[in-house]
């Protein structure tokens, strides 16, 4: 690259992903061929191309009517509902290091769209001169760090009680997770547009349903049925495969964002700038992880899931209902999950593949803490979603979910059992 | 509803070259899991080793297809030597996650844009296999078609469906020897009983590493066929549910048999490509409602792939051992 700086002298950089003439188009095209987008390319000479850049766009009252990732090739398109003017805004903090908005070229871009065309808008990057200071950026990387492990930790809450109780990992996981935010964009952004905050709760509900249901309707008969582990776990595999295409044939395959709280001005904490939507995930997660903390420690219902735990069958013939003890488990954890879910939604927006792409890092979050301890998955997820977040300083975007699941394979070679799990004997 | 065309597209996936990897993958896992007890959630990897150690030494390095052909299932090997050491010793569960995990990195690794100037990064790989086709001995003209009515193939695809064959009946062939020796016994001892195995003085940890070798250069040999076929390789078709559809062929057709993974593999796309084709040519139909129609167009195959995840539920709870299997192989040592 820096070479193709020297010959040239200049960085230009660009952008042409220009589709259709648009005077060809008359507006108020019936057949609807060509939908009303803006879109572009995020490329840097000829050979590198940024993916995973986030661009957003609102409408001139700042309401935001879309947004997309850059994919492998630097190409982004948003739809937008019709002719108009709107501002694009480039994310300068998903660029990779070193990369930034070329000087002269703001962040916001308007843009003017006929009906029925498609316009290309220009980000000229080039090779940053030193922007932000070293300490702001990594404090900022920091807290996402925080917020997207407590995403994890509270979605591998669940998954870490159910396989405590029950023995089951569970692969649909994911899709628990997904349906949750799915279910609460229906009934925030479809049906009726409910607040976000009533469509959450509902979606919660919903979702601790599901789990009861599921845990009732067939894993229950198929533990009577006594099922080996590894039968069990080709049904979570084909459970999920089945979650995931139903939800993708009814909600479509396109990233989807919530109706509310989606365009929000940063609030400045010393080196933070924080929307407001980041605050209260970080701030509700923590209460709902405490609030689950302090029922396992202090109540009856607690104290009978640790039992169930460490031995169903011994809690079994000391008089607990091991049977409603798990119901409970699976209500709480496929809630949980949801609600994970629909913070990530609020966060990334919302799509089929949403929870499954969760699942590798939650997966690794419950072992690096150690199979079955509570308190492990909290912290191997935390440590899994900061290792992510901040390994962004060094290396690029793209890469961030290696980094995690690098760290669990050398862990697991040092600590087969976890940071915090017992050690056993295998192989 | 035309069902000549959706037989004969059914029939030419069964047997054409995507059933062909298919069943390379199964075979592998039928070695990882089905005789040793492995639970490998990985083997996408090792396809994805083969592919593209095949097609990056072409295309990259300028080498001739045959050295792409050896580093490919070369990479295959090292890579079950490099997971082997670190996750053979775990838990059954966290095997499988941290191969599932593996197979991911490396995707992610190969796709990136970091890796542009040597994979091809997101951009894909792609290759002259001519090398290969310079063998085909089938007339290959314009108009030559092999087969019968809607189920045919042109010269190219079934020199590269030949190979392909003959390459799985010559590894179910090897399996099929290898497990009924000595060794195989010890394979199977370790995925009945790992401790058993152990105080009889065998190696588990040896036997275990060389289970994971062999099944993953298989399921190369698969990749390695793949990138001849569709002339390179691109990131994207080697997402972790791959390994999933190769668990659906194994399980289909009977995990510890030694065709199952072939019958399973030929099953999986006969059936899978017939509910696509049907649901295909049902959307057209003119009788259908409107709104069902809309419904059902171009979601065939995110219904085709939902079918394969009702399969597999519908399988564990009916048929466990799958269609030619042996119910008492299915009972292993999992902890």
């Amino acid at each position: 690259m820096r070479k193709w700086f020297a010959l040239t002298g200049f960085a230009l950089c660009l952008v042409l992903a220009w589709a259709g003439p648009a005077a060809a188009q008359s507006s108020g095209d019936a057949d609807g061929a060509q939908p009303t987008a803006l879109e572009g390319t995020l490329r840097l000479g000829f050979d590198q191309f940024f993916a995973g850049v986030e661009i957003t766009v609102a409408d001139e009252s700042g309401t935001r009517v879309g947004r997309a990732l850059t994919d492998a090739e630097g190409r982004w398109s948003v739809p937008v509902p019709g002719a108009g003017t709107y501002r694009v805004t480039i994310d300068e903090s998903t660029l990779p290091d070193g990369i930034g908005l070329r000087q002269g070229y703001e962040a916001t871009a308007e843009a003017t769209v006929a009906d029925g065309a498609s316009r290309a808008v220009v980000f000229a990057v080039g090779e940053a001169p030193k922007g932000t200071p070293f300490g702001e950026r990594a404090a900022q990387t920091v807290f996402n760090g925080l917020k997207f492990g407590l995403i994890i930790a509270m979605s591998a809450l669940g998954l870490s009680l159910i396989y405590g109780t029950t023995g089951l990992v569970n692969f649909a996981h994911g899709e628990m997770v997904t349906f949750g935010a799915v279910i609460a964009w229906y009934f925030n952004s479809s049906w009726g547009g409910l607040n976000l905050i009533a469509a959450a709760v509902l979606a919660v509900i919903v979702c601790g349903m599901l789990g009861a249901g599921l845990e009732q309707g067939m894993f229950r008969p198929l533990r009577r049925r006594r099922l080996g582990i590894f039968q069990l776990v080709v049904v979570t595999i084909g459970l999920s495969l089945l979650g995931r295409q139903a939800i993708q044939l009814f909600f479509g395959a396109e990233p989807l964002p919530y109706t509310d709280f989606q365009v929000q001005q940063r609030w400045e904490f010393g080196p933070w700038a924080v929307t407001p939507r980041e605050l209260v995930t970080v701030v509700v997660i923590i209460a709902v992880l405490l609030a689950v903390g302090l029922l396992f420690q202090f109540t009856r219902f607690g104290k009978a899931t640790r039992a169930v735990s460490d031995n169903a069958g011994l809690a079994e013939a000391s008089g607990i209902d091991v049977d409603r003890i798990v119901q409970m488990v699976w209500v709480m954890g496929a809630a949980l999950a949801g609600l994970g879910g629909v913070f990530q939604g609020l966060d990334t927006d919302i799509d089929p593949f949403l929870g499954f792409q969760l699942l590798l890092l939650i997966f690794a979050g419950v072992e690096l803490g150690g199979l079955g301890t509570a308190f492990g998955a909290l912290a191997g997820s935390l440590i899994i979603g900061m290792s992510t977040e901040v390994s962004t300083l060094w290396i690029s975007p793209e890469l961030k979910f290696v980094v995690p699941l690098v760290a669990l394979i050398g862990v697991l070679l040092l600590r087969p059992q976890g940071l915090f799990g017992v050690k056993a004997r295998v192989g | 509803m035309d069902f000549d065309i959706i037989f004969g597209n059914a029939a030419r996936a069964a047997f054409g070259p995507e059933a062909v990897i298919l069943a390379l993958a199964a075979i592998g896992l039928n070695v990882h899991f089905g005789f040793t007890g492995l639970l490998n959630m990985g083997q996408v990897g090792f396809m994805l080793l083969g592919a593209y150690g095949t097609s990056v030494s072409v295309a990259t390095f300028g080498w001739s297809l045959w050295v792409g052909v050896v580093v490919g299932l070369a990479l295959s090997a090292a890579l079950a030597v490099a997971l082997g050491f670190p996750t053979l010793r775990l838990h059954t569960v966290m095997f499988a996650i941290v191969t599932i995990a593996s197979a991911e990195i490396i995707r992610i690794l190969i796709g990136s844009t970091d890796a542009i100037g040597l994979t091809g990064g997101p951009l894909s790989v792609s290759i002259d296999a001519g090398a290969f086709y310079d063998l085909n001995p089938y007339p290959d003209g314009p108009r030559d078609r092999y087969g019968i009515g809607t189920f045919e193939f042109t010269g190219q695809q079934l020199w590269v469906i030949t190979v392909g064959w003959a390459v799985v009946a010559l590894v179910t062939l090897a399996v099929s020897l290898a497990v009924r020796s000595p060794w195989g016994r010890v394979l199977k001892s370790i995925r009945e009983d790992e401790d058993a195995a152990r105080s009889l003085g065998k190696n588990v940890f040896s036997y275990k590493m060389q289970a994971l070798i062999i099944g993953g250069v298989i399921a190369g040999m698969g990749g390695v066929i793949d990138a001849i076929k569709t002339s390179g390789a691109d990131p994207n078709g080697f997402r972790p549910q791959v390994t999933f559809f190769a668990y659906t062929a194994l399980l289909l057709g009977g995990s510890a048999t030694y065709l199952g993974p072939v019958l399973g593999a030929v099953l999986f796309w006969f059936l899978r490509e017939w509910i696509e084709s049907f649901l295909r040519q049902l959307t057209a139909e003119a009788w259908l409602p409107g709104a069902v129609a809309d419904f059902f167009d171009g979601a065939e195959g995110v219904i085709s792939v939902a079918m394969v995840g009702l399969a597999l539920i519908l399988l564990m709870l009916l048929r466990p051992q799958g269609i030619i299997g042996n119910r008492t192989e299915m009972q292993m040592d999992a902890r």
